[in-house]
């Protein structure tokens, strides 16, 4: 049994092992390990391509998770006092956005930004008073960020709700009849209470955001996040440059995943 | 009906608008647009034609190897799983459990596409095939066929089975194990007629976590398959980005949509079927 485990365990760690270990290889071969080396780093970040894909990416995911934590914890907090349809209605659209699959809502969102554009675009040249320096809606920045925005708001909902669940719901009776205002109460209560959920949930919107390829692929238009310009050299060839490029894209999400798992567990015993 | 105050209409006031504006009209304009006829340079063009839907038998290919490949990578996923859940919910000690549950989700949660890129490494020309050519056991190709497909699809989707057959299994009253054994039934008895009976829950919920997202997989066969192993994720990439086809392609998609429709249906038929289904899976 402890063999086995140990088996399972071996499988899901040592492909990533091989990246990593060759990441650091001072040849080219993909194959023999020829000394150490972090040259390929070197190479890779000071890339412009990769360092360009790099910011939009880091923008992306930091824009797209501060917008889901703050609308999502709103939300979580809102729907407590909540119920009938409309409670309804957000748990069943918090459920789609998280089963719909991500090329289902790519392409989804793709087509529908584009209808929609299409059709702004003339009006907004019209009624802009310098018709020269009307602005034209494009896919870009702003696609992504709402399209990543989507999915990480709803992870951050169902977190903070997870959350609030387990929340000694006296203590703001307390606070209350103490004569706090209710936002002394969220301040000094409620908020030290999800806290705890509330980063988590920022932590993984962004572990999200920042390794999604597939939505990106569909709504980046003329930007190049650094998971489409992964697929996009992967499809020219495994260079070590790549592995340096996984490497580091691994180690941002593992610690990242560490500190979030770590929030939620000592919160749990705080709690 | 509750009295809702203006404060919690603010407050759900962005979250609600984000939801339509990204997630309910977009799905809706995909559903019109699979009636629609495509525009002489691609694109859409209103109509209302069943056609888009009788000719999804032209992508059937697309089709069929999703639907061989996603159950078979479900079933190795739920076969390599279940022995790891139940030692890490009934043979381990709580000290342990939980550093090894988070080492089995934490790769879940890490890009897919360095993920699979690993294997493209290590199943490509340089890596187990001139390893085993070494060993004398010739060169077998493995890059590009549906058994790296199968070795992605496991590799990427393993700790998404682990955790609800974990969950059920953590679940389960231990006493019900003792009270079998001591009324005289071998091991493998007790497991067969309590443990797996009362972990089903999970099992299916693992199963139709997996079997949906597998529905979808884009990245796994374009980059294992070499184009040679192609899933409905593949054919809607093609039609969107590179025929511009999209009222064939929102066909496809919503075809794609009605197959985990009828999953999650059968799910949820099976699921309340058994006593004591309640299952709130949570990733983290």
């Amino acid at each position: 049994m402890r063999i086995y485990a140990l088996a399972v365990y071996l499988f899901l760690y040592i492909p990533i092992g091989i990246i990593a270990l060759f990441s650091f290889n001072a040849g080219r071969h993909a194959s023999q390990f020829q000394g150490f080396s972090t040259q390929w780093y070197g190479k890779a970040l000071s890339n412009p391509f990769v360092m360009d894909a790099l910011t939009t990416s880091l923008t992306v995911a930091l824009s797209s998770a501060v917008l889901a934590t703050l609308f999502g914890t709103m939300a979580a907090m809102a729907l407590q006092s909540v119920r009938g349809r409309l409670r309804l209605a957000f748990d069943a659209l918090i459920y789609i956005a998280v089963m719909v699959p991500g090329i289902v809502i790519g392409i989804a969102t793709l087509i529908a930004l584009v209808t929609v554009f299409d059709w702004l675009n003339p009006i907004l040249a019209a009624i802009w008073p310098l018709a020269d320096a009307a602005p034209k809606l494009t896919l870009g920045y702003g696609s992504l960020i709402a399209a990543h925005g989507l999915f990480a708001m709803a992870l951050v909902i169902i977190i903070v709700r997870a959350r609030m669940a387990g929340m000694d719901r006296s203590l703001i009776e307390a606070s209350a009849d103490l004569g706090a205002t209710p936002w002394g109460t969220f301040r000094q209560v409620t908020l030290p209470q999800i806290f705890p959920g509330i980063l988590a949930g920022f932590l993984l919107a962004f572990t999200f955001s920042f390794d999604d390829f597939i939505i990106a692929f569909f709504v980046a238009g003329s930007q190049t996040t650094l998971p489409i310009y992964v697929f996009s050299s992967i499809r020219r060839g495994v260079t070590p440059e790549i592995n340096a490029i996984g490497t580091m894209v691994l180690g941002v999400s593992l610690l990242l995943l560490v500190a979030a798992q770590a929030i939620l567990q000592r919160g749990r015993k705080a709690g | 009906m509750q009295r809702r105050d203006l404060k919690t209409w603010l407050f759900l006031a962005p979250a609600g608008a984000w939801f339509l504006c990204m997630l309910v009209l977009p799905l809706i304009v995909v559903f019109v647009f699979s009636f629609g006829e495509r525009g002489a340079a691609g694109g859409y063009v209103p109509a209302f034609t069943f056609d888009n839907f009788l000719n999804l038998g032209a992508r059937w290919a697309a089709f069929k190897n999703t639907l061989i490949l996603a159950p078979l990578g479900t079933l190795i996923c739920l076969l390599i799983a279940y022995p790891l859940a139940y030692f890490l919910a009934l043979r381990t000690s709580p000290r342990w459990r939980t550093v090894l549950l988070i080492l089995v989700i934490v790769p879940f949660w890490t890009s897919i596409l360095i993920r699979s890129y690993a294997w493209i490494y290590l199943l490509g020309g340089q890596g187990i095939p001139s390893l085993l050519n070494a060993l004398g056991l010739g060169n077998p190709r493995l890059i590009n066929t549906p058994f790296a497909v199968l070795v992605g699809i496991v590799y990427g989707y393993l700790p998404l089975m682990v955790f609800p057959i974990y969950v059920a299994l953590e679940r389960l009253d231990k006493r019900l194990l003792e009270a079998s054994s001591d009324l005289g039934s071998p091991p493998w008895r007790s497991f067969l007629q309590v443990t797996l009976p009362l972990s089903m829950p999970g099992v299916a919920t693992g199963c139709m976590l997996v079997f949906i997202l597998l529905m979808g997989e884009f990245l796994i066969p374009a980059m294992l398959g070499g184009g040679k192993v192609f899933f409905i994720g593949n054919a809607l990439v093609d039609l969107f980005l590179q025929s511009r086809n999209w009222a064939f392609g929102s066909a496809v998609a919503v075809a794609l949509v009605l197959v985990m429709l009828v999953t999650v249906a059968a799910y949820l038929h099976f699921t309340r079927r058994w006593a004591g289904g309640r299952d709130d899976v949570s990733l983290m």
